[in-house]
């Protein structure tokens, strides 16, 4: 099988964002940059995957900066065989990586199984995996938390609101976001982390990829931070006296129950 | 005025309350505001859009469409939306909402923004702001290209519009040619629980890592089910084995920004933080008074959840039962 794993570089969660002084964007100084969280999801999935089917080979593609290399060194290292990264500039939308990962996929042989994460932390918009499935006319499948794989079919078991899922199934080539719950990540040994090194990762251009301008549709501008929060009230006395004040602050003051 | 679709959202035959609150926003401002619903005898419910700002309703009634399927969805609101030429199109971040929308924009080859907070309307144009970084940094959103323009918004970021039951929209029937799908949708799996999604809730009662077990979470139910809330938990409680994964609240988890947030035993985690802080109230129970979770809190209690949460669900008791 022909197995590819789409992910996206982000800072990491305790990052402590900060503006650049324009504001026209974050300020890159002390980011820790990783794999973003659910991507390692499906990094896990697709490995599993190929475990499973001997002969499989199982490619990592990322479209982004010239940094995105050390998340897609970071999944060689999980197990990967090799690598494919796009060049795109920093703060493109997410219908640019859709448009410039369908390109890369477009142009291998075939694929039988695709994975992203549900949604990568930064922007958040959950938008990369179904784009991507509209682009190659193929299945695409969000949020899944368990996968059953049958002779050339899947069938996923997909969140959706308060705690029900949805059972769907659809013939391959798919793509499947993977959501917590899907699995656990494992951490690459160091063993591993050496031999990544040696593996090849391909480089790609947005030309390459038939990506350009007109494929950015939206762009993020204005960048604030929130505004600070007011001090909060701190209610003191014992147990009894500070739930009564507070449901009557609930209730009278803030008046949201 | 600008030309607005609306793509209605309804579970087990009840409208969302998110859908409203798309309707309300996009009537006050004095558009020309279309609601679209999908589904299968839904004639009634078409009818209750009206109640809230649908000036008219577009409706598509076809068997593949009788529960939600990202495919046929995508399909079906493409195909109304090229025939209707919208200004703007809205649908609402829920889990469904943001799995077809992103479909339906790449479809028709325009832009989406993802998640907004806040929105206004100036002419055929709208202007969108969302958070990013999980609430860490807020931007506006810039369309580029031709067509319409597309946004998801955040449940509860708007607030629900008060129904004028005496109000009517025309009905327009919409047929569309969904042919062969590709994907099956085999079975609906209903949770358990009664309780609304943490994303919808208007009250979200979230617990930590001090809960200590998951039979602990009890306290919290027993406090959500006087409110109507959903319970939710931080990273660490759902690490520890005591909440599933869809409970958990923050950046790896779910966004949440209900009226009433109650952190209890949850220490505050950037990533945790970010996940809550558009709540509009927020409250903090912890017994470490330099716990960073006070600082995000409008009201705190210092002090032990264990003792509090009870007497709270008691105190709140009093209150709904007035």
């Amino acid at each position: 099988m022909n197995i590819y794993v789409c992910i996206k570089q982000v800072p990491d969660t305790e990052t402590k964002i900060k503006l650049n002084s324009d504001s026209t964007g974050i300020d890159p100084a002390g980011i820790k940059w990783v794999m973003s969280p659910f991507d390692e999801i499906a990094v896990e999935e697709s490995l599993r995957v190929k475990e499973k089917n001997a002969g499989s080979t199982l490619t990592v593609i990322s479209a982004g900066p010239a940094r995105a290399t050390e998340s897609i060194r970071t999944a060689l290292a999980m197990g990967a065989d090799n690598g494919i990264h796009i060049e795109l500039p920093e703060n493109v939308d997410n219908n640019t990586i859709a448009k410039a990962l369908a390109g890369a996929l477009k142009k291998e042989a075939h694929f039988d199984l695709i994975f992203t994460g549900k949604e990568a932390i930064d922007d958040g918009s959950a938008q990369v995996s179904q784009i991507l499935g509209e682009f190659l006319d193929i299945p695409s499948i969000t949020v899944a938390v368990a996968i059953e794989y049958g002779a050339g079919t899947v069938k996923c078991k997909r969140e959706i609101e308060g705690g029900s899922f949805e059972i769907i199934e659809a013939a391959l080539p798919v793509i499947i976001a993977g959501q917590k719950g899907l699995n656990d990540p494992r951490y690459a040994s160091l063993p591993n982390i050496m031999k990544a090194k040696k593996k090849e990762i391909k480089a790609l251009k947005a030309a390459d990829v038939g990506v350009s301008d007109a494929d950015q549709k939206i762009r993020f501008k204005n960048y604030q931070l929130p505004p600070p929060k007011q001090a909060g009230k701190k209610l003191t006395g014992d147990p009894a006296a500070q739930a009564k004040e507070l449901v009557r602050m609930l209730h009278e003051e803030a008046k949201v129950i | 005025m600008a030309k607005i679709f609306i793509v209605a959202e309804h579970r087990d035959g009840r409208l969302k309350k998110a859908t409203f609150e798309l309707l309300g926003a996009s009537a006050a401002a004095g558009n020309e505001t279309h609601a679209l619903i999908l589904g299968e005898g839904i004639a009634e419910l078409a009818k209750e859009l009206a109640h809230y700002g649908a000036n008219k309703i577009h409706v598509v009634e076809n068997s593949a469409l009788k529960n939600y399927s990202a495919e046929a969805y995508s399909k079906a609101v493409a195909q109304v939306l090229k025939a209707a030429s919208p200004d703007i199109v809205l649908a609402s971040h829920t889990p469904t909402g943001r799995d077809f929308l992103p479909r339906v924009a790449a479809k028709l080859g325009v832009g989406l923004a993802s998640d907004c907070t806040q929105l206004s309307f100036d002419g055929s144009k709208i202007k969108v702001r969302r958070p990013i970084y999980a609430g860490k940094v807020l931007v506006d959103v810039e369309f580029l290209g031709s067509g319409p323009v597309m946004a998801t918004v955040r449940p509860n970021a708007l607030g629900v519009p008060k129904p004028d039951t005496s109000k009517t929209a025309e009905l327009i029937q919409e047929t569309v040619e969904l042919g062969a799908l590709k994907t099956k949708v085999l079975e609906i799996v209903k949770g358990s629980s009664a309780r609304p999604d943490v994303t919808e809730a208007p009250v979200v009662i979230s617990g930590g890592r001090s809960l200590k077990s998951a039979e602990n979470f009890k306290i919290l139910e027993d406090l959500a089910d006087v409110l109507g809330a959903a319970v939710g938990a931080s990273r660490a409680a759902v690490d520890a084995g005591f909440r599933p994964h869809r409970d958990q609240v923050g950046q790896t988890g779910k966004v949440v920004s209900p009226t009433l947030y109650i952190a209890c035993g949850i220490s505050g985690a950037i990533q945790h933080l970010a996940g809550m802080r558009s709540s509009k109230v927020i409250v903090a129970i912890n017994t470490d008074p330099e716990c960073p979770i006070f600082q995000a809190a409008d009201y705190g209690i210092v002090g032990d959840l264990f003792a509090v949460v009870p007497l709270l669900t008691q105190e709140f008791k009093k209150i709904k039962e007035h």
